[in-house]
């Protein structure tokens, strides 16, 4: 594609408050928390207003709602439970997707002290925090997960890639396979009127003259 | 044949009844020795009456007889419908376009209705000039073109622990293919003049979700595109009407819809769709992050459980979809004996970056059990591995990232199973 000798002149300078009201995202060095507070005790009453419907009073979950405290410890088992306290590295990824989408279906009607409150609740409720913790733009970087330290940038280029681009074998590779798993054992696929799996190609032989299926 | 029409019966009941007989019985009778087709020898009324007027559907939807081509969810994957996923039906396409109105959604917070007027697109952060664009100064760019294939990080996810599924629409179906049109992500930047410590974009889009991620400076200067068209006209309002990221080879979280801020930053923002979402959690309990490229992968589209072999024994077309984010499939095989033996497919029609590809291989089915799978390789000499190769070393939860080999039981009746072989 070809570079633009010079610049087209599109657009137009963005106001400081446009930025402010479109640009709330909150880096993990704490770049971009806005000024702030909000105690476990209050954080517990707003969660109760607005989030525990689905998250739980203990922020625990609800049904099949996510689950945000607990697991921890369980990411080397059979079926981890991955919530902000065992998972999560960074506090700010909680206080920027809370107070940006959420609660669901009525998102951004969190206030910045209300997020900094949920925040200290979803802190406490992780066993984190005391539950009279006060948590504000001056203290929220002193926080460090405990998964702070769980993730690692991809290294499939090192772990994988070369042990993938071998030459592949063409013929005689290996002794014969048998089946070892097969899905119709679990049955969870959403099925047809006759009972194959939905949306199978019709039978078109069987339904000749515009007979659809 | 005993059951031969009496004279007066329609073909219609005929063929219902011999279908009971079975696809071989049938292949015999359409074969023909039993007499002149009325198909052919009667004159039907669409060869005789009108059909449908040009004004009657301006813009016009599949035939009847295609209302299996749709896309379909599979409720008990997701606790809400508005941050689901649905699947494109690649067991009944054919080429590498995907049709726009059954290509594959997944919202987070539903897919919003945001019209060119009120559209805006805001780039701020470490520039020298924040901008607002209108969706009419987006327009006035220079454009650019791009086939790529958009396929979400979790295709394949539910089948890391097994088969459990049946269908490729269900085990691959988290993908479309487009060619799209739109404004090359670095014009815009330029506009605005990135600042030297600017490393990181961030792109969100307008929805209540937001689906923030960061993208790398690099990626971002290379092929990110801000798109408005995809397949010859307006995106979708589910595919992110009127402006959406295309990111060609990376995951399809990063293909922010509706996207309306591009952040600049001197870091990733590590935001919850990069951090609890789209992290690859490994044997040791530590993941992986920014696992961002989608590797080479593909798959028979048919025969599949939803493409059952109806026409008995002899010639077998086997076509299959395959790519990769790291560049051109260089070429495709197909084992029928569930990887002992390969042959190389043919790739119908052009290989193109990050794209999705058609390969075909056309065999003389005996009738007997295959073990069906097709092993892509592109052009970095990277070989489409088994999922047990995957497992050895990422075990079973990554969730997202499975790019393993399909394997297909074709039963002697020609119906079509989802296994594992080992």
């Amino acid at each position: 594609s070809p570079a633009l000798a010079e610049k087209m002149g599109l657009g137009r300078a963005a106001l400081p408050e446009e930025i402010a009201a479109w640009d709330v995202s909150v880096l993990p060095d704490g770049t971009g928390l806005p000024e702030g507070e909000g105690d476990v005790l209050t954080g517990d009453e707003v969660f109760a207003d607005k989030c525990a419907s689905c998250h739980g009073e203990f922020a625990e979950g609800l049904d099949s709602w996510p689950v945000l405290a607990g697991g921890a410890g369980t990411l080397h088992d059979r079926r981890p439970v991955k919530t902000i306290g065992s998972y999560w590295p960074y506090l700010s990824t909680v206080f920027d997707y809370v107070h940006r989408s959420m609660p669901f279906g009525g998102a951004q009607t969190v206030t910045n002290d209300e997020a900094y409150a949920i925040t200290a609740f979803l802190l406490y409720s992780n066993g984190l925090v005391e539950d009279d913790f006060v948590l504000s733009n001056e203290n929220f970087t002193e926080i460090v997960l405990p998964n702070a330290e769980g993730f690692y940038p991809d290294d499939r280029a090192e772990s994988e890639y070369p042990l993938f681009s071998a030459a592949a074998c063409m013929s005689e590779c290996g002794p014969e396979v048998k089946i070892t798993k097969r899905a119709v054992e679990i049955n969870v696929t959403p099925e047809d009127p006759d009972g194959r799996p939905a949306g199978t190609l019709p039978d078109y032989m069987a339904s000749a003259m515009g007979a659809a299926p | 044949m005993t059951d031969e029409p009496a004279k007066g019966a329609s073909r219609r009941t005929f063929l219902k009844g011999s279908a009971a007989l079975g696809a071989g019985a049938l292949a015999a009778s359409a074969a023909g020795a039993e007499g002149a087709d009325p198909l052919i020898t009667e004159v039907q009324d669409w060869a005789s009456s009108f059909g449908d007027a040009v004004d009657a559907s301006p813009y016009g939807m599949p035939i009847r007889f295609e209302s299996h081509v749709v896309r379909r969810n599979v409720e008990w994957l997701t606790e809400s419908p508005v941050s689901s996923i649905n699947f494109t039906p690649i067991h009944a396409l054919e080429g590498t376009i995907t049709p726009q109105g059954c290509a594959f959604e997944r919202h987070h917070s539903g897919a919003i209705e945001l019209s060119k007027a009120d559209y805006r697109l805001m780039i701020n952060g470490l520039v020298d000039t924040p901008l607002v664009f209108t969706f009419e100064d987006l327009m006035r760019f220079p454009r650019a073109t791009v086939t790529a294939f958009l396929e979400c990080a979790a295709n394949g996810g539910m089948e890391w622990g097994g088969a459990q599924l049946e269908g490729c629409q269900f085990t691959q179906g988290m993908i479309h293919n487009m060619e799209y049109v739109g404004v090359p992500l670095r014009y815009l930047l330029e506009e605005a003049g990135v600042q030297a410590e600017g490393k990181w974009i961030y792109a969100e889009g307008a929805d209540a979700s937001s689906n923030g991620r960061s993208i790398p400076m690099e990626k971002a200067l290379d092929d990110v595109m801000v798109a408005f068209f995809a397949n010859g006209e307006a995106l979708r309002k589910e595919h992110g009407y009127p402006v959406r990221l295309v990111v060609p080879g990376w995951e399809g979280n990063m293909w922010v819809k509706w996207v309306r801020r591009i952040g600049v930053y001197d870091q990733a923002v590590e935001s919850r769709e990069e951090t609890s979402k789209y992290t690859d959690l490994m044997p040791d309990g530590r993941a992986r992050k920014w696992t961002w490229v989608m590797d080479a992968k593909s798959v028979i589209t048919s025969p599949s459980p939803q493409a059952p072999v109806r026409h008995g024994k002899g010639p077998l077309v086997i076509t299959g979809l395959a790519w990769s984010g790291n560049g051109k499939i260089a070429k495709v095989d197909v084992s029928l004996d569930g990887g002992r033996n390969w042959q190389e497919a043919r790739i119908t029609g052009e290989a193109k970056s990050k794209a999705l590809t058609r390969f075909h291989l056309d065999i003389d089915w005996d009738g007997s059990e295959l073990l069906l799978q097709s092993r892509a390789t592109d052009e970095t000499g990277y070989v489409q591995p088994t999922k047990d190769a995957l497992r050895a070393i990422r075990g079973l939860n990554n969730v997202y990232h499975n790019n393993g080999i399909q394997t297909w039981w074709l039963k002697s009746d020609g119906e079509v199973e989802n296994v594992e072989v080992a």
